[in-house]
C-alpha cells in the first residue's frame, strides 16, 4: 500500500485517568479514614532469574539491594521496590518513565546467562491507598491476614481482592499499593470506591 | 472452601489455585511404542479412589508454581503437600 499512514502525537493516558476525581472524593467523604490515588505509569520490569546462579549477585549489585528469596517480601532500594513473585520472579518498580533505562541496565549487568528482563510498566497500574482504616477496606475483599503482625511494611503477596488478580504491597506510614491490571482498574477502582462508603457517616 | 497451603505462599483461599488432575502421570518412555489403548489409556484413564488421592495443584492466583498434594477426596482434608517430582509421601 503506498498510503502513508499518519502518525498522531501520543498522549497517555493512565487507566484510571477517568476515576481520578471520584478517588480524590473518598478522602472527604470518609473524613481521612482511607485516601485513594492512582500512582500512574510507573517503570515496572519482571524479572526471572536462578535465585542461587551469578545473575541474583549481579541484579543485587545493580538494584542496590539482594533480591528478597524469602517469599511476600519486597525489598527497597532508593526509589525502586523489588517485590517478590515466585522463586525465580520478581517485580522490580521504579520511578514513571525510567522503564527504559531500568531495562537496559539490568540487561547489560546481568550478563548471558538465562535471565529475562521483560518492561511489564503498561500492564498494571498502582494504587496507593492510604489512611487508618485501609486495612480494614482492603479485608472486604481480601481473603489474607492484613493485620500488621503477619503483613507489616515490606509485606507483599499476590492473590485476589474483590475476585481481581492483584500485587499487594505494604509500604511505610501504613500505606499499601496495590497492582491491578489495567483492564481490571476501573473495576477494581468502583469496588473500592464502593467499600469506602462504610466509612462514610458520623459513626466512622 | 478448602484451604490449601502452597509450599511458596503459604495457606491460601482454594480460589487462587487451579487443579491440574492426577498427579503422578508420566510421559510413556516410547509413546510410538503404545498401541491406542495404551495411548488412550496414558490420555485418559484416571484413577478415582475413595479417600487419599495425589493430584496436581497451581497457585495460579499468586506465584503460578505447580506442587502436589494429597486430598482426602471424601473429607477434603489435605493429607500432604509436596513438590513435583518428589516421590508420594507415603500416608499412614
Ligand atoms: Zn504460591
Amino acid at each position: 500500500m503506498a498510503e502513508q499512514t499518519t502518525v498522531r502525537p501520543t498522549v497517555r493516558r493512565s487507566p484510571l485517568a477517568l476515576a481520578a476525581d471520584r478517588l480524590a472524593d473518598v478522602a472527604a467523604a470518609t473524613g481521612g479514614a482511607v485516601s485513594i490515588a492512582e500512582v500512574p505509569f510507573l517503570a515496572q520490569l519482571n524479572l526471572r532469574l536462578d535465585p542461587k546462579g551469578p545473575a541474583a549477585d549481579a541484579a543485587g549489585k545493580e538494584l542496590g539491594v539482594a533480591l528478597p528469596t524469602a517469599a511476600g517480601v519486597a525489598a527497597r532500594a532508593g526509589e525502586l521496590t523489588i517485590a517478590w513473585l515466585g522463586p525465580d520472579e520478581w517485580l522490580v518498580i521504579g520511578p514513571a518513565g525510567g522503564e527504559g533505562d531500568l531495562e537496559a541496565r539490568l540487561r547489560s549487568a546481568l550478563g548471558t546467562g538465562h535471565p529475562a528482563v521483560v518492561d511489564v510498566s503498561a500492564q498494571r497500574t498502582v494504587l496507593e491507598l492510604s489512611g487508618p482504616r485501609v486495612r480494614d477496606l482492603l479485608a472486604f475483599g481480601c481473603a489474607l491476614d492484613l493485620h500488621p503482625r503477619s503483613f507489616s511494611e515490606g509485606a507483599c503477596a499476590q492473590t485476589r481482592l474483590a475476585q481481581a488478580q492483584v500485587v499487594l504491597i505494604a509500604r511505610e506510614s501504613g500505606a499499601f499499593w496495590v497492582l491491578v491490571r489495567s483492564s481490571f482498574a476501573s473495576y477494581l477502582a468502583d469496588w473500592l470506591i464502593d467499600a469506602s462508603v462504610e466509612f462514610t457517616g458520623p459513626q466512622a | 472452601m478448602m484451604l490449601i497451603s502452597c509450599p511458596w505462599c503459604g495457606p491460601r483461599e482454594e480460589a487462587e489455585f487451579h487443579y491440574g488432575g492426577q498427579a503422578h502421570v508420566s510421559y510413556p518412555e516410547d509413546p510410538s511404542a503404545l498401541s491406542d489403548e495404551e495411548w488412550a489409556r496414558f490420555l485418559f484413564y484416571r484413577d478415582n479412589p475413595k479417600g487419599p488421592f495425589a493430584e496436581r495443584w497451581n497457585h495460579s492466583a499468586s506465584c503460578r508454581r505447580w506442587f502436589n498434594v494429597i486430598r482426602d477426596t471424601v473429607t477434603y482434608e489435605i493429607l500432604a503437600v509436596y513438590p513435583v517430582g518428589t516421590p508420594k509421601p507415603v500416608i499412614a
